[in-house]
């Protein structure tokens, strides 16, 4: 069934509060024809039009896709830039505490393999990646257990626990401002698929998907939040809401929450098929983690 | 993860003698507000930083008491004039009587 724009507002009107719905009904948009979900939405965020986008956004946008940076405000802007004023960088420095410290049967640490972790610079920009071995994709979070399990003889770290997110950061945050670059051939076709397909279908209560706030109203308010184009270069985040950092995967929990729908497991092969979707289709830009969001 | 809530400050490494220079610092704490439950439905009690000490050479230079409306993993910055080379101690304590220290140096030129 098309959703109409109309029928979207007054349904988020009704059920979530505030959508500010401006401008012309847009009637017969189908949820999953979209080819490519950026470049097939023209009419968006009007607000943001050429001339008011200052140069210090520049890195931030890539043809049409934009970072959530870009719609973020200029206080949590230049709190994401200062080092000392992101609280994601405290994650950063227990990640380094972690690297050295030695756990496992095999006495071993990161460090003892991998050397400082600096030697990490550049990796995360082709995460998720095939993994052979495993017949599957990992994230940059299962590649972590992987060597903790394998390498180190430890204990897994679980999905959100403060250890995992901490090293998960210090990882990624030896990528940024390098743009995001995975492979998108082989085995991973398959999973960009799935991903997509989860995407666009319609779920729960709102029956709405993905689509309906991130491609069709970036720009526009939801409660008290602007809503974004949903890329996920800036993970883990630390969320002013959530006074705290959190995972890729806990964001994907909340929006599905906000859909009155059914949630999946952090770490579940649905959350990894959005992921990989996602970094596909925010191809090129940057890595920021950690960034910061409302 | 012993060093959970050590707090992270820049101090410029060098200044002229007289400048007026910045220091900011942040300190990762949950800064509960006592009104939260746990899982469990058991009321988590309040613990929040509430004071904030800081020494330019062991002379009480700038300070703060914080309440209920602060943020969890709180920010600040302020200002400092720069009199002569040598240590900044920053220390925090929550209501549960933890203490957070660290201690930056600065190097006073001219
Ligand atoms: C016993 C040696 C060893 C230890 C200890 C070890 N690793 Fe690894 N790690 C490897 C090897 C070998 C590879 C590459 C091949 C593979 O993925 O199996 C690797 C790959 C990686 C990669 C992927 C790099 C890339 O090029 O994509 C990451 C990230 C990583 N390790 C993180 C860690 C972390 C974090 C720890 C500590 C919790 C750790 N490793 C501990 C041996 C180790
Ligand atoms: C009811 C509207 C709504 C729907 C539907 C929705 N989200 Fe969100 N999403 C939000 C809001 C609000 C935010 C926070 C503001 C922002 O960045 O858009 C958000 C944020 C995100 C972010 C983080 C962006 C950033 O820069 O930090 C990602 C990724 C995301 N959503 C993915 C999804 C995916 C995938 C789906 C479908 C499973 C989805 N969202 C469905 C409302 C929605």
């Amino acid at each position: 069934m098309p959703m109409s724009r109309g029928v979207l507002c007054a349904l988020a009107g009704f059920v979530l509060a505030v959508f500010s719905c401006p401008g012309p009904v847009v009637a017969g948009e189908s949820g999953v024809a979209s080819p490519s979900p950026v470049d097939a939405a023209p009419h968006i965020d009007a607000a943001l039009a050429a001339p008011r986008i200052d140069a210090a956004l520049a890195p931030y946008i890539v043809g049409a896709k934009r970072s959530g940076y870009v719609y973020a405000l200029p206080e949590t802007r230049a709190m994401q830039d200062d080092e000392i004023m992101n609280p994601g960088f405290a994650w950063v420095e227990r990640g380094r505490g972690l690297w050295t410290e030695v756990e496992g049967a095999n006495g071993k640490s990161c460090a003892s393999c991998h050397g400082p972790v600096e030697s990490m610079a550049g990796k995360a920009v082709s995460y998720p990646k095939w993994k052979a071995s495993m017949n599957r994709p990992v994230t940059v979070e299962r590649q972590i257990n992987f060597c903790r399990v394998a390498a180190m003889k430890a204990e897994p770290w679980e999905h959100e626990s403060p250890q995992l997110l901490a090293m998960t950061t210090l990882i990624k945050q030896q990528s940024r401002g390098l743009p995001m670059s995975m492979a998108d051939d082989g085995p991973m076709r398959e999973w960009i698929d799935r991903g997509k397909a989860l995407y666009f279908a319609r779920r729960g209560q709102l029956d709405m998907s993905c689509k309906h706030c991130h491609d069709d109203h970036p720009g526009e308010k939801l409660r008290a939040e602007t809503l974004s184009q949903a890329h996920v270069n800036g993970f883990p985040t630390y969320r002013l809401g959530w006074q705290g950092l959190g995972s890729l995967h806990r964001r994907l929990e909340t929006c599905y929450e906000q859909m009155r729908a059914e949630t999946y497991p952090l770490g579940s092969d649905e959350y990894v098929a959005l992921e990989i979707f996602l970094t596909d289709r925010g191809r090129g830009l940057p890595i920021e983690t950690p960034s910061v969001r409302r | 993860m012993a060093d959970e809530n050590k707090p992270r400050v820049r101090v410029p490494k060098t200044a002229k003698k007289g400048e007026i220079f910045e220091v900011k610092t942040s300190v990762t704490h949950p800064m509960e507000n006592g009104s939260r439950k746990d899982k469990d439905g058991n009321v988590v009690p309040r613990n929040i930083i509430n004071k904030l000490v800081v020494k330019y050479n062991g002379k009480d230079v700038f300070g703060g008491d914080f309440g209920t409306a602060v943020s969890a993993n709180p920010f600040l910055s302020f200002h400092l004039k720069a009199e002569e080379s040598g240590k900044i101690d920053l220390t925090w304590t929550d209501e549960s009587g933890a203490v957070f220290t660290t201690t930056e140096t600065i190097t006073v030129e001219g």
